[in-house]
């Protein structure tokens, strides 16, 4: 085995697909698991979750997406089809660039998500940030929204970047 | 109607339906 460019942008898309895995995998435990259980468990002890497991999966959570994004782009970069996925593949015709592109839009909006969005809501929902109750609820809300919209952009996103190295 | 992220149903719904309109494009344009 060589250390060429082929072994580098493997090893890069490793470490993008590891970040990946804890990102979306967390995103689907908030989704799947927490939100729709958390009416079911008895008051006293909801803190268990709102103070000590939300917390703990929130950091690992958004620093999760960043490294996919970072790691991504390097990979796009390394590839040498950064600009052209970009643009959607409008410029170059290409069908992998469409695929690719999409997949990574729907990623960038989605990490934007995570940091200007969940992560700040999630804060006053969580008490981590001082706040009026009505705040709060409206911010738990609008994190809860923002987090179901991630869920449904992680199916295409997934689809056109599987897809893109596999199909085109 | 209701906001089809109100519930997990809808949203890998509306997911999915994202997905095919997406592969429709790429195959209609692209490929």
């Amino acid at each position: 085995m060589e250390f060429d460019h082929t072994y580098y942008a493997f090893f890069i898309r490793w470490l993008h697909v590891l970040n990946g895995v804890m990102w979306i995998g967390l995103l689907w435990y908030f989704n799947f698991v927490q939100i729709p259980n958390m009416g079911k468990i008895p008051d006293d002890q909801k803190p268990a979750i709102g103070k000590v497991i939300a917390p703990a999966a929130l950091f690992w959570f958004r620093w999760a997406a960043l490294g996919t994004v970072f790691f991504g782009l390097w990979l796009a970069s390394l590839n040498g089809y950064v600009m052209d996925a970009l643009q959607l593949g409008l410029g170059s015709g290409i069908a992998k660039h469409a695929a690719i592109g999409f997949g990574m839009w729907m990623g960038l909006i989605m990490a934007f998500n995570v940091w200007f969005v969940i992560w700040p809501n999630q804060q006053k929902a969580l008490g981590m940030v001082d706040c009026e109750a009505e705040e709060k609820a409206r911010a738990g809300r609008t994190a809860m929204l923002f987090s179901r919209t991630n869920t449904m952009l992680s199916i295409p996103m997934l689809y056109a970047m599987v897809s893109a190295q596999n199909l085109y | 109607m209701k906001n089809p992220l109100e519930t997990l149903g809808g949203t890998i719904t509306a997911g999915i339906v994202i997905t095919i309109v997406m592969v429709w494009l790429i195959g209609t344009y692209w490929a």
